[in-house]
């Protein structure tokens, strides 16, 4: 069958799916409710295949791809849930829990948290590594956000929310590998930068690192669902 | 030769902690110390925190009366804000309080004190439990675990979580009570008012056999401070601070949270992490005082509500002046208990509970705030200092086991003389010992919650460092 045929098929955990050309495994796995983990992954916002939680196995390669980004061909055969990539996903989240201070039992986001509820997910119940306990400020300058970076793992959804909706790009990242860090602006503290107050990096922030002053209590939930259907409504214009 | 005698851990208390008891050449008490053994570092760790993360935070310090630092927490917060709750919050808070007190001291008089009482303190150690209890008498022990619930469930109902809710938040709590909530509150009130009458009703009839315990257990003229209403009927949420004297004259009247720290020193000592709080005009430590249940209704001329106030007046005819020995704090917690339960009835028939405006909001005003309020186990206080973004930089907790810890060590002085002869001792008396701590029933640090069958050690040991005794239960 020619590589041009817009209708792929395709064998995800030994089901047969059919898919359009240029799909992702990941767009195809939702569409037929296989389930594949993900965190930087948003419904709305670019993918940048950062998390690496949505790895997933090619029959005939050894190398693992990233579902978010790696797009579907003909006779593909994948593997969503090995033991293999289980194995994968606790490392990768066992480091995301090392890496800074999360400290679930006083977080804004208990309870409403992706990190949490994946880690959950994934029957992680251990961190086998050594926390690095870093130094890390808190910018509370804002008049009603405030940025925790103890609690960041860098999934840059905010700054593709503030990039690619709200068009202001205030956020990104300043650093790299293991000091990388986002900022506002030229990093400058969040209350002195263009910000818009907007909030959408708020509601699109899989953790507590990014909260509304005014929600701390008991629940803080975010609802980052608005963003496909604000794509949507901005197509139609 | 001079010998050690150390009791660690000392059992049935909310914290670790233990006793030293130093014996001279002769074999007779010298000196007698109090250590609590672990340091915890929340002030430290506050710092760079959000402000408005604080009631939650300081929350942790404890599972037994997180509701204390939460409300005091938020009141040092509000501060900062320079606002005034709404009337709604500022209700359903004083009766979140309250519930905590009631499970609090069903706790402490139940399960950690009832065996020394209903079981004697000389019984079997193996069965000096609340199980023990509940074998015992099955009615008392049911009574117990029943008036505790009432309280842990209310906590649950008001703040959806029994322990550490995160309801109460700077500017008020951030969900209004529901009607079906309050009258499950109410449908619970005649159960935890019956199992109360069963509990002061039985202490009654054993208190007059504790007349040797009662004469050694902390028993000294002292101090006393609590927070009382304008009306001098007893307060736990608001209310002004009054400190009285042995006699019972006011010493210093309308202290409130901002003029706390400039009344209020704290002193330290080598052999223990907890700070001795004393009045600063008196220095330390002949400034030292007492809190908690017996220090405020030695202070109150009234609890307010009706049932307590008949057992208040009884409770008063025990002395003519402050009341001075540390084993009535048992009586007081239960006078304390029936008054919670009185008052949050009142409370739910305020028209204005179900009020939907619970909530008032806003941002850094000032760059200091401080909270007090009366925890079960007394004066609570908490004072923060901010940056202009809101971030803590410096942060003050004086706590109920601070304010009493001068107390205690006296007590425990006191009751070792009396119970420790020529250097020989028995389980009974080590008890006895550690029962003077657990009058006053201290937070020691609240991360753990040692209980019953912890094994103790009292050991006696020379001055070359030999241990030549040992007694282990």
């Amino acid at each position: 069958m020619s590589d041009n045929v817009e209708v792929k098929t395709l064998i995800i955990d030994e089901q047969e799916v059919s898919a359009r050309r240029g799909q992702t495994i990941l767009q195809v796995a939702r569409e037929n409710d296989i389930n594949i983990p993900t965190l930087c992954h948003l419904e709305g916002l670019s993918n940048i295949g950062a998390c690496r939680l949505c790895l997933v196995e090619i029959k005939g390669s050894n190398k693992l791809l990233p579902a978010c980004v790696a797009t579907v061909y003909e006779g593909m055969e994948v593997t969503t849930n090995s033991e293999r990539l289980q194995q994968h996903r606790k490392t990768i989240l066992e480091l995301l829990f090392a890496e800074r201070n999360h400290i679930c039992a006083v977080c804004v986001s208990n309870g409403h948290c992706e990190l949490q509820t994946m880690a959950q997910d994934q029957g992680l119940t251990h961190v086998r590594l050594p926390y690095r306990n870093p130094q890390l400020n808190v910018d509370a300058s804002h008049e009603r956000f405030t940025v925790d970076h103890n609690r960041c793992i860098l999934c840059t959804r905010c700054v593709r929310a503030c990039a690619e909706i709200e068009g202001a790009h205030i956020w990104d990242v300043m650093g790299r590998g293991i000091n990388s860090m986002i900022i506002t602006d030229l990093h400058q503290d969040w209350g002195s930068s263009a910000c818009t107050r907007c909030g959408k990096c708020v509601q699109v922030c899989p953790t507590g690192a990014l909260f509304d002053k005014s929600k701390i209590g008991s629940d803080h939930p975010k609802y980052p669902d608005f963003l496909p259907y604000l794509n949507l409504m901005r197509e139609a214009q | 030769m001079s010998q050690t005698i150390t009791i660690d851990p000392v059992t049935r208390l909310e914290g670790h902690g233990k006793i030293t008891i130093q014996l001279n050449g002769r074999g007779q008490v010298e000196d007698a110390h109090f250590h609590v053994t672990q340091v915890r570092g929340f002030e430290k760790f506050a710092e760079g925190r959000p402000f408005y993360e604080m009631p939650s935070l300081m929350a942790r310090i404890c599972g037994i009366c997180p509701v204390s630092h939460l409300i005091a927490s938020a009141k040092a917060c509000e501060a900062i804000m320079a606002v005034r709750i709404p009337h709604t919050a500022a209700q359903l808070r004083r009766m979140l309080n309250l519930a905590q007190m009631v499970q609090s001291h069903a706790l402490s008089f139940f399960h950690l004190s009832s065996p020394d009482l209903l079981l004697g303190m000389e019984s079997d150690s193996a069965k000096r439990h609340i199980f023990g209890v509940a074998a015992a008498h099955p009615e008392l022990g049911r009574a117990g675990i029943g008036l505790r619930r009432f309280g842990q469930h209310m906590i649950e109902l008001l703040g959806n979580k029994r322990i550490h809710p995160g309801w109460v938040v700077p500017g008020g709590v951030t969900e209004p009570l529901s009607p079906a909530h309050r009258d499950e509150i109410l449908a619970g009130l005649p159960e935890a008012y019956a199992n109360l009458k069963l509990a002061i009703t039985a202490y009654k009839s054993i208190a007059a056999s504790f007349k040797g315990e009662i004469e050694v257990f902390a028993n000294f003229p002292s101090n006393y401070l609590g927070l009382i209403n304008e009306d001098e009927s007893i307060e736990f949420t608001d209310g002004l601070l009054r400190l009285i004297d042995p006699k019972g004259n006011i010493i210093e009247d309308g202290i409130a949270a901002p003029r706390f720290s400039e009344v209020i020193g704290e002193a330290v000592e080598d052999y223990t992490y907890t700070k001795f709080v004393y009045y600063k005009p008196l220095g330390y430590a002949e400034g030292s005082y007492r809190v908690g249940p017996l220090p405020r209704l030695n202070i109150v001329k009234s609890m307010g509500t009706p049932l307590a106030d008949i057992e208040l007046a009884e409770f008063k005819q025990i002395s003519a002046g402050p009341i001075e020995s540390s084993f009535h704090y048992h009586h007081a917690r239960l006078v304390e208990a029936l008054y919670g339960l009185e008052k949050i009835e009142q409370i739910l028939t305020d028209p204005l509970i179900l009020d939907k405006h619970v909530r008032a909001t806003a941002g850094v005003n000032r760059l200091e705030g401080a909270g007090q309020i009366e925890a079960p186990r007394g004066t609570l206080f908490h004072n923060y200092k901010v940056d202009e973004d809101g971030k803590i930089t410096w942060a003050n907790l004086v706590v109920a086991t601070g304010h009493n810890n001068n107390a205690m060590n006296k007590g425990v002085l006191q009751s070792a003389k009396a119970y420790v002869k020529d250097g020989k001792f028995t389980p009974g008396a080590l008890n006895r010992i550690e029962a003077v701590i657990r009058t006053f029933d201290p937070c020691l640090s609240c991360s753990t919650h040692a209980f019953g069958q912890m094994p103790l050690a009292m050991t006696i040991v020379n001055a070359d460092g030999e241990v030549v005794d040992t007694l282990i239960r």
